[in-house]
């Protein structure tokens, strides 16, 4: 085994993330809103977790509460199993092995995209600013995004943003890549080859990732598990493990193990849609 | 790269200069000048209208200012005139840098934290509503100088308005680029420096326009009150010494250099922020 | 965002406000003072009076006719300007942004003569005006008009179009189309601008008072019963040695300027209520 593959080896045994009981109340703990109600769920390392639920039914502040954004009522966030969160520690630190990607980006607009891309290890001091441009600029060229290292974010399409801010996360080497429905703006032509995009990226670098969509096909078609979430107040309901084959490319969609799949899964997502709309969701 | 963005941008001014020159808006805004110009000529020395007879009118004003022997002794051949000129704006220059140098910093922090913002804050929106020019009394005796009254209450609202801007300008902040900032480890006094001072810089921007505008609005009532040379003076005293096409070429000339250090801000604005270039692009001054 | 039920953040930013204000005032009096009780004056602050003693020449004036007349002036210039600044600059806005002609025409000179500051245009207004309250109420107006204009513009021109184009598809006449849609639209920028306009508005009368009643030779001998109102009050305070006054006189102003502001806010609040969901 080469030295990079042993590498690739143990960042795949990294960043497993376990979620124990989490409760989330916004305002008092009698009548607040109760946005994640005794929700578990396991995400393996190295491998793709999708969180699929309708709009507004509390993926996001699960994502918020493993980054270390919000607080959690009561239950336990657990890190290659070190507690992130829990009794006693209500809120995790937002850090580096943890990084976010947002829904609406968050590419700083008055940096260039390489700035950006080497806003992380400058900050934290782990590579000088020529080191860190070295490596970014071999990074973003094995995104296919040479061309656009001096322009600014405000200057490209929001396709080439996410992932620019995709190569942002990976030039920290999280543990764990939790991306906000990063795909929800885009249309499907640029969705499904940012789908492709993102999957050898995965493959290459091995982390862990916790991809919230309401998106049941990208979810199938990106997903190493599909956790299916109940509608306000979140819950798990259903597990998926997916079968596919890797790599997989637009022809997985077609096959007839991926109909299946959609098919296992549809009821479900649907009921859950269902009450969510009778509910008159707002949008997290 | 660089130098053919800078072309293109070139060549997209000239196309839309020469856009506009078609368009109907040039020949129409000549129209409203000589409207204006013109209601102003014929209500004064043609027409002789009852209020309007007792004022300068444009020919006269244009007489005196471009003449090399004025007879009220300010045109643009006379010294004085550009003495008058320089002592204002250095004032306004004082007061707008030291309203800049303490708005700005201030604004940004109680913008960003909250703790600063709930003992500070109050205390501002309390001497806010208080009218700059309410301030001369005690400016004049708190002051020794004669200059010290003019530039602090030119001072005042043009630091009011930086600070509360440079803190909107804080506010106006998506919270996200603050979280994405702590997940790539940027420490507090980083935050500041990359995401707060540059995710500010429009608002900033806003309020020095808004800001410079003020000090020439106080400005010229302080000189009116209290200083000696400045244009706001020359405006005053021409009425009373019944020179009164001088008075028009005052506040031609305030008209004038209000507007040109607006416009610097502007372009200054433009300059450090290329990178909203979408929006302020080539639009202009 | 998060709503919380939980009391405790804004009852404490409430005491931190209490505690700067009364740290404030306290800072005041012992700068004020400190000559008096050191023999060490402190350089600007001891010119200032001291709190206790404007209190006490406050609630001296409070029986003083003379006093709560300057209120009434200056409120009433105030309004008089202010209200004509709105009833012409809101109509002007809408036309400028509602017709591209006469935008074309009008702007232009509109904006060339607006750096020209309100105050700059008093000896102008008194040559023209036959009385003084004319010539005050002239540039008060001009100093509202403009902004109110510029806000008024900002906000047609930012209606979304879609509204437009719905209304129309929906069979308006142009004429409920500006009643219904185009006139609630703007109406956020028309508060924004009486707001400021409404600031700008006692700056420029505070200012005029003190010119004409006061500082200069240009208030004399120009109409009856001039001068008067809350700025006289100040320069007059001034000029007669009663520094304590000065500081209550300031202290009044603002407070009419915050009424006058709240007032605003909350005629805002009642004429365009769907703006408090946002």
């Amino acid at each position: 085994m080469t030295a990079t593959a042993r590498k690739v080896e143990q960042r795949a045994l990294r960043g497993a993330i376990r979620i124990e009981d989490a409760v989330k109340i916004y305002g008092d703990p009698e009548s607040g809103v109760v946005a994640v109600d005794h929700c578990s769920l396991e995400c393996p390392p190295g491998e793709i977790t999708m969180v699929v639920g309708p709009s507004g039914c509390g993926k996001t502040t699960l994502l918020n509460a493993i980054a270390g954004f919000h607080s959690l009522t009561s239950g336990k966030i657990y890190l290659d199993g070190e507690l992130l969160c829990g009794p006693g520690r209500p809120k995790a630190d937002p850090g580096p092995e943890r990084i976010v990607v947002f829904q609406n980006g968050a590419l700083f607009p008055w940096k260039t995209n390489l700035d950006n891309v080497i806003f992380g290890p400058v900050m934290q001091g782990t590579m000088s600013a020529s080191e860190a441009r070295d490596k970014a600029r071999v990074l973003m060229a094995e995104a296919g995004l040479s061309s656009i290292v001096h322009e600014y974010p405000g200057q490209v399409s929001s396709g080439m943003r996410r992932r620019v801010e995709i190569v942002r996360a990976l030039m920290n080497d999280p543990k764990v890549l939790l991306l906000d429905e990063p795909y929800r703006a885009l249309d499907a032509l640029t969705k499904s080859v940012m789908h492709e995009s993102l999957l050898q990226t995965c493959y290459r670098n091995r982390v862990t990732v916790f991809f919230i969509t309401h998106d049941l096909e990208e979810a199938i078609f990106l997903g190493d598990q599909v956790a299916i979430m109940t509608s306000r107040p979140c819950r798990t309901k259903k597990i998926l493990k997916v079968d596919l084959p890797h790599p997989r490319d637009h022809h997985t969609r077609t096959t007839k193990r991926f109909r299946e799949l959609m098919d296992e899964t549809m009821e479900t997502v649907h009921e859950e849609a269902q009450k969510a709309f009778e509910l008159g969701e707002r949008e997290g | 790269m660089q130098t053919s963005r800078y072309g293109m941008q070139v060549e997209l001014a000239l196309y839309r200069l020469k856009a506009w020159l078609k368009s109907p808006s040039p020949y129409l805004m000549l129209l409203g000048f000589a409207l204006m110009i013109g209601f102003w000529w014929l209500s004064v020395e043609v027409w002789k209208l009852p209020r309007f007879a007792g004022m300068p009118g444009p020919t006269v004003v244009l007489r005196e200012w471009l003449s090399p022997n004025p007879e009220f002794g300010l045109s643009i051949y006379t010294p004085e005139y550009y003495i008058h000129i320089l002592t204002s704006l250095q004032r306004v220059l004082i007061a707008f840098a030291l309203a800049t140098l303490i708005g700005v910093p201030l604004g940004l922090i109680i913008g960003w934290s909250q703790t600063a913002r709930e003992y500070i804050f109050p205390v501002l929106e309390m001497l806010r509503p208080i009218p700059a020019l309410a301030w001369v009394p005690l400016a004049i005796l708190m002051f020794s100088s004669s200059e010290g009254p003019v530039i602090f209450v030119t001072f005042l609202p043009a630091f009011f308005a930086t600070a509360l801007n440079s803190m909107l300008g804080v506010h106006s902040i998506d919270e996200n680029y603050f979280r994405a900032a702590s997940c790539l480890g940027a420490k507090r006094w980083q935050v500041f420096r990359h995401i707060v001072v540059p995710g500010s810089l429009p608002y900033i921007f806003t309020g020095l326009q808004i800001s410079i505008g003020l000090a020439w609005f106080s400005l010229v009532a302080g000189e009116m009150i209290s200083g000696e040379y400045g244009l706001g003076y020359v405006i005053y005293t021409s009425y009373t010494m019944v020179s009164y096409p001088t008075i028009v070429i005052g506040m031609i000339t305030l008209g004038i250099v209000g507007y040109v250090s607006s416009a610097l801000i502007r372009l200054v604005g433009m300059m450090l922020m290329r990178w909203h270039s979408r929006e302020l692009g080539l639009d202009g001054l | 965002m998060i709503a919380t039920a939980n009391m405790q953040p804004s009852a404490r930013a409430g005491v931190r406000a209490v505690i700067a204000i009364a740290a404030t005032v306290v800072f005041w009096e012992v700068t004020s003072r400190f000559g008096e009780w050191t023999g060490v004056a402190i350089p600007m602050m001891n010119v200032i009076p001291p709190p206790s003693r404007v209190l006490l020449a406050w609630y001296n004036l409070i029986g003083d006719v003379g006093y709560w007349q300057s209120w009434y002036l200056s409120f009433l210039r105030v309004l008089a300007g202010f209200g004509v600044a709105m009833l012409l600059g809101i109509p002007f806005g809408m036309l400028l942004a509602l017709s591209r002609t006469f935008y074309q025409i009008t702007f232009p000179p509109f904006e060339v003569l607006r750096p020209i500051p309100p105050l700059a245009w008093v000896p102008a207004a008194i040559l023209f005006w036959p009385t003084q309250e004319l010539s005050i109420a002239f540039i008060t107006f001009l100093g509202a008009f403009y902004t109110i204009v510029i806000n008024v513009v900002g906000g047609a021109r930012s209606i979304d179009s879609r509204y437009v184009q719905s209304a129309y598809a929906m069979g308006a006449s142009r004429w409920t189309l500006f009643r219904r849609v185009i006139f609630p639209a703007t109406l956020p920028s028309i508060i924004v601008g009486a707001a400021v306009g409404m600031g700008i508005t006692w700056e420029v009368v505070v200012a005029a008072e003190m010119i004409s009643g006061g500082g200069s030779s240009m208030g004399q001998g120009a109409g009856s019963g001039t001068g008067g109102g809350l700025g006289f009050f100040i320069w007059n305070s001034y000029t007669g040695g009663s520094y304590e006054q000065i500081v209550v006189g300031m202290i009044s102003i603002g407070i009419a300027g915050y009424i006058s502001s709240s007032a605003i806010r909350i005629l805002g609040n009642l004429v365009a209520p769907w703006l408090k969901a946002r």
